[in-house]
């Protein structure tokens, strides 16, 4: 690879702006590696409050009556805050507003939020909610999702959130008795985002009754439009401004503090800032939908995909969240990137009294790949073919249609990155090491101990918002005295749009100096949410289509005055050039009054989809492929991963070291999820609410990642052509290494995260049928 | 909140008798965790890492040609410390112990003798401390006491320690033989154990020493296995065991267990893994040739 320095001085002495497809410098880089960086912890005021939480002790009560007296009483607090305090919607939601701003008269999930107080420091405030007596009348929660749908709801709104059920081609297609057919049972844990900076913001309240709300999310405007219907206040005296956000992964998605942080504002007149403590954050956000799903493949003898059946039933815990639009991804996805005549998949996602479940990174495509890739190894074995052969005689390809119908227009080259990761060759050797053996720096693993396993597998999912949302962001470039300004609101969680903007700005206008404007709500109109692998394709595409409107007004300006072809002129290196070389001006002087330009980009619409399932509901789709090599201790049942190769689907790479973040980023929450990560729950309370017990790969446990491939198929319609490429590495990496591991073992493991005793405590080895 | 920086232990001691309840602080790796979960409030602490007579480590007495010398760790002695070669060949087991405390920094930081104050029964030296028949060493203004290891420890995080009295040094036996410790965790590195075993060999003794972490409220010695070894074994050429023995005494380390189910591991995977290590630390032990045959 190749890294051109950008925003330095070149040999010649001339200075060169940020460029597409060059690993241009982050501007939050250094500050975020020397600690200089201001997170949304750090924020502060001179007369800043604290504010704190009460959260329910208990996964389902009611609430008999909540005395805030003696809080209230107390030296030092401020406010004492109930559900009666709040003035507007007494819900929130982002697809429903199912959540209360505070419980009123029953909670259901362990954790949920009953009172804040604000307070002149954090221990009063910790007091002040210790002090805060609750009527609580513990009932019986519902933690199981399979008794969901029988049982009371316990929501008005019931606890069916939805249910999908795609029926897709010929349903007799099964119905020959020349098919083989492989069955199983599968589930995913629970998983949480572990962002390290956990949530954090401050309000400061306006004279004009309004207030300013500092917070770390990925979609300013959404969160504007709950907080101000909660507030009963217009949108334009709710303004937010984007706070240094220590990672998201979807666990902001939703609101935490957001509302609360306002309502203490409002009340004391002062700024109050509220952090959660790493426990709180737990029980404060949305975490992966735990799954279970069963499957059946049917097949010819020579291995032709003809029918997939599967039933999937996600947990989506108390509240709504965004369980929607996972559940109908789990279920387009399901039958994976292959092509297969006859599909029916029945998705349902169920309301409990368990933690709520959202958003996080690959978004419903992450449970069913596990489930479809283990599939595809049982049929191959069932054929007794080989598994990379399977996958790549039944690879989906551009013209093909999905299991929803929709026929791919687009790139999507599944053979290509099955076949690029399968080929590579492996450094993978036996290690002398004893820390690299399964149980690391516990050595307890001698090299007679070890067995080594291999597999291949893969993945998709949809880029951006799907089933006919109106999808847009909204830019904003300023060209003056040859410096580009521009303004969106894309929340930076990390993954480098910051970086990105002054990429595209530079390359579309030729500019060095290029200026982003803070992320805020008033200056600027929605740019959506920095999830669903869109940012880049939606927010960039914004930037590039402002750009290039300031870019053609100033050249259409001048072609016109030099009476040259527009297209004779070029922007580089701040001048205005012809091709014949006969102009050469300076774009500071040119802009020396300013050109602007405001624009709204949206992608191509899509469709809802049908009573059946079916319809083009989705803009473009991205894959991967891991290949997980994995050293086994069968006896303690540790898991080495020894190596991790992997090839993707990108477009087409616009800063290969960011590409290569996003790729090492989510392979390592991919392998985290196959043997480690869960959020465990027992009887609707969490258990392991910290990082001591909420286990995340170390260096010891994540394999340098080998990149075999990046594919770049421009992709119709994005910018430069570029995918979104944040969520496929975090898909298809579970499956492999879960693969890997069975094929070490030769255990069924129908269960990521793989325990330990699912290795060396199982009576029964070989429980898996093939019909 | 008030805070004494010590720098003698005659210092500390005099701080810990005027603030009865006040916290003592070295490393503060387990005492800050809890201070930041707002579980454990505190109105004054005593830090002691800036006395030179806690760190270091030093050999005392002349050399016992049975029972071997005594290494007396001072209590503010770092896991960084143990791991480093010098100390290390004396107590091999515990510096392999304390090499899998967290990560560097908190290697840099945690303490030997907060790792006993703390005495939680995933305290990764404790097992060695345990098969070692550690004295542990206290201080208070009322004069020095020691204490075994076993009386020290009482409790699921509870100790022995007194109003007013500071941990200041651990003393073990320098023994000739093997000494193997290893740990379980779901993480390949910083890691809270599911269980641990500590084996030491003292050959001239004849006697194989063997205790586990994370089975029960304290470390536990697994007396059977080590009454069955010190009869079977072979002390002077260390000489594989048979196969049927080996057996046994995984058999009879895996019966002293009693560990429970929890949010890190089931007992029956604890009970289980516990006998996969007393396995394979004694064939690391006694790895020397099988033999010729009679």
């Amino acid at each position: 690879m190749t890294v051109v320095e950008t925003g330095a001085e070149t040999d010649d002495g001339t200075s060169v702006g940020p460029r597409i497809g060059e690993n241009a410098p982050r501007p939050d880089g250094v500050p975020k590696v020397t600690g200089d960086f201001a997170f949304s912890s750090d924020l502060h005021h001179d007369r800043m409050l604290w504010g704190a939480t009460l959260r329910s002790p208990h996964a389902a009560a009611r609430i008999g009556g909540i005395d805030t007296s003696p809080a209230l009483a107390m030296n030092g607090v401020h406010a004492v805050l109930t559900h009666a305090d709040v003035p507007g919607s007494p819900t929130y939601g982002l697809e429903h507003r199912d959540q209360p701003v505070l419980a009123g008269d029953v909670v259901r999930y362990e954790g949920e939020p009953v009172a804040v107080v604000a307070a002149d420091h954090p221990d009063t405030a910790r007091r002040a909610l210790a002090a805060i007596h609750v009527d609580w009348q513990p009932t019986e929660p519902l933690v199981d999702p399979a008794l969901a749908e029988t049982a009371d709801p316990i929501h008005p709104d019931g606890n069916v959130i939805r249910r999908i059920h795609l029926r897709h081609g010929d349903q007799a297609a099964a119905q020959r008795d020349d098919l083989v057919s492989v069955e199983g049972t599968y589930e995913v844990g629970m998983q949480d985002q572990a962002f390290l900076g956990p949530e954090s913001g401050m309000a400061v309240p306006d004279e004009d009754g309004g207030v300013d709300l500092y917070v770390a999310t990925q979609w300013l405007h959404v969160d504007r439009d709950q907080v101000a219907a909660c507030l009963d206040l217009p949108h334009e005296k709710v303004r937010l401004t984007l706070a240094g956000v220590g990672g998201a992964f979807g666990a902001r998605e939703d609101l935490s503090l957001h509302v609360h942080l306002c309502l203490l504002a409002l009340r004391t007149g002062r700024p109050v800032k509220m952090s959660y403590g790493r426990e709180e954050s737990f029980h404060g956000h949305v975490h992966r939908h735990p799954a279970r799903m069963w499957y059946r493949h049917h097949a010819t003898t020579d291995g032709d995909l003809v029918r997939v059946e599967a039933h999937l039933l996600l947990d989506g815990g108390a509240y709504a969240s965004s369980s929607g639009a996972v559940i109908a991804n789990a279920t387009c996805f399901a039958a994976g990137p292959y092509m297969v005549p006859s599909v029916e998949i029945e998705g349902v996602v169920v309301r409990t009294d368990n933690p709520p479940c959202g958003a996080m990174r690959g978004f419903g495509a992450v449970q069913t790949c596990f489930a479809h890739e283990a599939q595809m190894d049982r049929l191959a074995a069932a054929l007794d073919m080989d598994p990379v052969a399977l996958r790549l005689r039944n690879a989906l390809e551009p013209g093909d249609r999905l299991a929803t119908g929709q026929v791919i227009t687009g790139t999507l080259p599944v053979a290509e990155v099955i076949r690029a990761c399968a080929d590579h060759p492996s450094a993978a050797v036996g290690s002398d090491e004893p820390m690299a053996r399964p149980g690391g720096a516990g050595r307890t693993a001698d090299a007679e101990h070890v067995v080594r396993g291999e597999a291949v597998a893969v993945g998709f999912k949809n880029l951006m918002f799907s089933e006919g949302f109106d999808d847009s962001s909204a830019a904003r470039c300023v060209l003056h005295h040859g410096v580009a300004t521009i303004t969106c609101a894309c929340a930076e969680v990390g993954q480098g749009f910051v970086t990105l903007a002054r990429q595209i700005a530079g390359e579309v206008l030729g500019v060095n100096e290029i200026v982003l404007a803070p992320v805020e709500t008033t200056s600027i109109g929605s740019a959506g949410s920095t999830s669903a692998s869109r940012q880049t394709w939606m927010s960039g595409g914004a930037v590039q289509l402002a750009c290039e409107t300031v870019r053609r007004e100033l050249l259409a300006g001048l072609a016109t005055t030099h009476g040259l072809p527009i297209d004779d002129l070029v922007l580089v290196d701040g001048r205005v050039r012809s091709l014949s070389g006969d102009l050469d001006l300076s774009l500071a002087e040119l802009t020396a009054e300013p050109v602007e330009a405001d624009v709204v980009h949206r992608h191509a619409p899509t469709s809802t989809l049908d009573a059946d399932g079916q319809g083009d509901a989705h803009v473009s789709f991205a894959v991967s492929a891991h290949r997980a090599i994995v050293d086994v201790d069968p006896d303690l049942g540790l898991v080495k991963v020894v190596e991790l190769t992997t090839s993707q689907d990108v477009g087409r790479v616009l800063h290969p070291l960011q590409a290569l973040g996003q790729l090492e980023g989510g392979a390592a929450q991919g392998v985290g999820l196959a043997v480690m990560e869960e959020v465990q729950v027992a009887n609707g309370r969490i258990r392991n609410a910290s990082f001591t017990d909420y286990l995340i790969p170390t260096a010891l446990d994540m394999p340098p990642l080998e990149v075999a491939a990046l594919i770049e198929q421009p992709e119709p319609g994005a910018p430069f052509g570029a995918k979104g490429i944040g969520e496929p590495p975090s898909i298809s990496s579970t499956a492999a290494v879960a693969a890997a591991v069975r094929d070490a073992t030769g255990l069924d493991l129908p269960r990521v995260p793989v325990r330990p005793s699912d290795i060396c405590l199982v009576a029964n080895p070989e429980s898996g049928e093939a019909a | 909140m008030p805070v004494t920086i010590a720098i003698s232990i005659d210092d500390a001691c005099a701080s810990l008798d005027a603030h009865p309840g006040a916290l003592v602080l070295a490393g503060g790796t387990d005492l800050m965790v809890e201070v930041n979960r707002g579980v454990r409030r505190i109105d004054h602490v005593v830090a002691v890492d800036r006395i030179p007579e806690l760190r270091g480590w030093s050999i005392e007495g002349d050399h016992d040609p049975v029972h071997g010398q005594v290494l007396r760790l001072g209590a503010g002695t770092t896991c960084a410390d143990l791991a480093e070669p010098a100390l290390a060949s004396l107590v091999p087991a515990l510096a392999q112990a304390a090499r899998t405390v967290g990560s560097p920094q908190i290697r840099n930081a945690a303490t030997l003798g907060g790792n006993l104050a703390t005495a939680s029964p995933a305290g990764d030296t404790l097992p060695v401390l345990a098969a070692l028949d550690a004295e542990v060493e206290l201080r208070s203004t009322d004069g020095t006491r020691r204490l075994p290891l076993d009386e020290f420890v009482t409790g699921v995080k509870a100790n022995a320690l007194n109003p007013g009295e500071l941990i200041t040094a651990i003393r073990v036996r320098v023994l000739d033989g093997p000494q193997e410790f290893l740990k379980v965790g779901t993480r390949n590195a910083m890691v809270i154990a599911v269980t641990s075993l500590a084996l030491v060999v003292d050959r001239p003794g004849r006697t194989v020493r063997v205790a586990l972490g994370s089975v029960a409220p304290v470390p536990l010695r697994a007396t059977e296995a080590e009454v069955l070894m010190a009869e079977r074994l072979d002390f002077e050429g260390l000489t594989t065991p048979e196969p049927e023995l080996v057996n046994r005494f995984s058999e009879l380390v895996a019966d002293a267990a009693r560990p429970i189910d929890d949010h890190r591991s089931s007992a029956a995977y604890r009970t289980h893994a516990v006998g996969v290590l007393a396995r394979r630390a004694i064939l690391r032990a006694f790895s020397g040739p099988v033999p010729e045959p009679a």
